[in-house]
């Protein structure tokens, strides 16, 4: 049980009164970022990145996950409220939350969605705990072909589970990777397609990326349906949240599986968003009142809200045991790791104890704080969204141009991030998903070091990549998610045909 | 997905699904073609010493192309059936923001991010927002002055003060 003896280490680096204050800190600034249209947890967290410079790593990556549990819990507010998702993970949360806060049952929704992102959270967590040194472990007799299994594993799964067309996850994901490979190349120091222009030699920076493509071009989204929000009013008070609470433990088949849900899709890069609307359609199709569901239904709340509070924690599993991140704000986090100067990878877990034990104790401590800095203060961040929105959209330029300036104190930054908010608004548009850019951006010089250093190994053979068991398998399972879709559709049209040839065999039948 | 907008009935005109869809495969299409072509000039076959520069960026082009290529033949072959991409309501509506975006970050260029990011809020809340000159003058000065408190002053990270440099009796 060294995990315990650990875990009780990283409270003890958790627990001092900066770290405590930061928490706090970071915990509004994350529901205030989660309640306003236009920042979310990936931008929000890149604009603060460079706040964080000065200060110890431990510090540092408290702060910036306790905005992350902020900005989840966030989302819910909006949705319940406003009927406007405030992160794209909370729309689900709309179906029956915005219901219930038009019957006048805004509190109990809210304490419910709530309660299920801890719940969902919690538990992610623990798996945290004793899964991701397992992991790591495991992961240190990684060679470069077993990296790069996995980084394809990584890309591969986001064609095979993503909704939407293969094709345009392919095309966007591909597009992130040539944006990665813009600027100096590492192995040579030849300058790859950078055109001459001089300032192409840093390369694309994701973080630019992630503040155009989610901040620039959520505004621009947002003000297609005009400048008006209306939302209802909400009260939480004592007895409405145990009332709640009461009502909560019926529904715990819900919640296991929705965690469940979460769970999986967090550590496989699905995402929060795919698994909350996983989870609304399973508890759709097995709770007994599935019919109810859309009308204000509680556990209608409760599955979409655990499982993306599930997905979002998990997706950092992948991010600390194997350096690899499953969501775009855990590709920010791991950002911050190199910048602080901390080498992303399985050794974390020998050379960094106190930085990831106390990683995974805020987690637990941050949630608490999270649910009741929420379950108090509703009222005062729903007043946020009564703002207007002509005030609030060119603070939220400013304020992005502020962060897209400070990664490198360029100029040129700002104005690409100008360009990527308008990739953001089409490719959101025609449904080109944006997270695999996103992490294609960040994991591409990654993966393509581990595949040349694979391709040097083997001496240009592709069979290295099933040299041995391990990576066998990982590169077979890779490709299987990858033509998942095609053997998917094809199962479907077989089964069309069969039943088609039954309906007529049965036709002819009656005939005769 | 989003085909439940309540905003966009068929009959409001605007520009189609269908363009958007076949120029954005198209232009990603000739991104892919152009970075296919400088990698294979980089060398995108195998070196003396392993993999040459262009190597994993060729295959990542052709991938471009191939899935782009698809993208724009489904569009193509889908015909106009009539779906809005943007109303010419949305779009303006859009514009609204993206123009005055492109300009604040050009007069930020000289001006420097607090001026820029002042001169934006104030005058985006006076014309877009029909706000009064007081009120949207004073909350363009908060919003100025407490990012310089919070990044200049607090977290020591300096940001652009622009090529005129207007603020630069305030001595940082």
């Amino acid at each position: 049980m060294t995990e315990f003896a650990s875990l009780f280490h990283g409270f003890a680096v958790v627990l001092s009164p900066f770290n405590l204050v930061l928490m706090m800190v970071g915990i509004v600034l994350g529901v205030i970022i989660g309640v306003l249209p236009g920042l979310g947890g990936a931008n929000g967290v890149a604009i603060l990145l460079p706040l964080t410079f000065s200060m110890p790593p431990t510090s540092a990556i408290i702060l910036l996950s306790c905005i992350y549990w902020g900005a989840l819990f966030g989302g819910a507010i909006t949705s319940v409220l406003f009927n406007i998702p405030g992160e794209p993970w909370s729309v689900a949360t709309t179906f029956d939350g915005y219901p219930m806060a038009q019957q006048g049952r805004a509190g109990e929704a809210l304490t419910a969605a709530f309660t299920s992102s801890f719940v969902g959270a919690f538990f992610a967590v623990l798996m945290i705990t004793f899964l991701a040194p397992l992991v790591a472990r495991f992961a240190l007799k990684f060679g470069p072909p077993e990296f790069f299994a996995v980084y394809l594993l990584t890309f591969c799964s986001f064609v095979g589970m993503g909704k939407g067309s293969p094709m345009k996850i392919l095309a966007s994901m591909m597009l992130g990777f040539a944006l990665a490979a813009v600027g100096m190349d590492t192995v040579t120091g030849q300058l790859r397609l950078t055109f001459g222009i001089p300032d192409l030699m840093r390369g694309f920076d994701f973080l630019i990326a992630v503040i155009g493509l989610f901040g620039i071009g959520e505004i621009l989204l947002s003000m297609e349906e005009g400048l008006n929000f209306s939302g209802k009013a909400a009260r939480i008070d004592t007895k409405v949240v145990l009332q709640t609470w009461k009502k909560l433990p019926a529904y715990w088949i819900t919640s296991l599986r929705s965690t469940l849900i979460g769970i999986w899709m967090g550590i496989t890069p699905g995402g929060a968003t795919p698994a909350s609307f996983m989870s609304y359609g399973m508890a759709k199709k097995m709770s007994p009142r599935g019919a109810q569901f859309g009308k204000g239904e509680i556990e209608g709340v409760i599955a979409p809200e655990t499982a993306a509070h599930a997905a979002g924690t998990s997706a950092l599993l992948p991010m600390l045991a194997l350096g690899i991140p499953g969501s775009p704000t855990a590709a920010v986090l791991l950002g911050g790791l190199l910048i602080w100067g901390l080498q992303p990878g399985p050794l974390l877990f020998v050379e960094q104890k106190d930085f990831v034990w106390g990683l995974i104790a805020s987690m637990y401590l941050g949630n608490i704080a999270g649910l009741i800095v929420v379950l108090t203060s509703v009222p005062l961040f729903a007043a946020i969204l009564r703002v207007p929105f002509a005030i609030i959209a060119p603070v939220i330029i400013a304020i992005c141009a502020i962060g897209a300036y400070t990664v490198h104190n360029a100029m040129l930054d700002v104005w690409l991030m100008l360009g990527f908010g308008v990739i953001g608004y089409v490719f959101k548009k025609l449904d080109y998903p944006l997270a695999p850019l996103v992490l294609a951006v960040v994991l591409g010089d990654r993966a393509e070091d581990s595949f040349r250093q694979s391709m040097l190994l083997s001496q240009g053979s592709l069979t290295i990549l099933w040299s041995n068991w391990l990576v066998g398998s990982i590169t077979t399972l890779a490709l299987v998610l990858l033509v998942w879709p095609f053997l998917a559709r094809g199962v479907q049209l077989i089964k069309a045909q069969m039943l088609r040839a039954e309906a007529r065999a049965a036709a002819s039948a009656d005939r005769r | 997905m989003q085909s439940d907008d309540a905003g966009s009935t068929p009959h409001e005109p605007g520009v189609s699904t269908r363009t958007v869809e076949l120029a954005t495969a198209l232009l990603l299409f000739a991104l892919g073609a152009l970075v296919a072509i400088s990698s294979w000039r980089l060398g995108a076959r195998w070196q003396d010493d392993g993999p040459g520069s262009g190597y994993f960026p060729f295959y990542i082009a052709l991938l471009i192309c191939v899935s782009s290529a698809v993208v724009a033949v489904r569009a193509f072959r889908s015909g106009a059936d009539g779906e809005v991409f943007v109303t010419l309501a949305q779009l303006r509506l859009v514009m609204t923001v993206l123009l005055p975006s492109l300009g604040f970050v050009l007069v930020t260029q000289f001006l420097g991010l607090y001026v820029g990011s002042f001169l934006f809020i104030a005058g985006f809340m006076v014309w877009v927002g029909h706000y009064g000159w007081a009120r949207s003058v004073g909350i363009g000065f908060a919003v100025a002055a407490l990012s310089f408190l919070m990044f200049e002053v607090w977290f020591k990270v300096p940001l652009f003060k622009g090529t005129l440099d207007p603020l630069s009796f305030l001595g940082y």
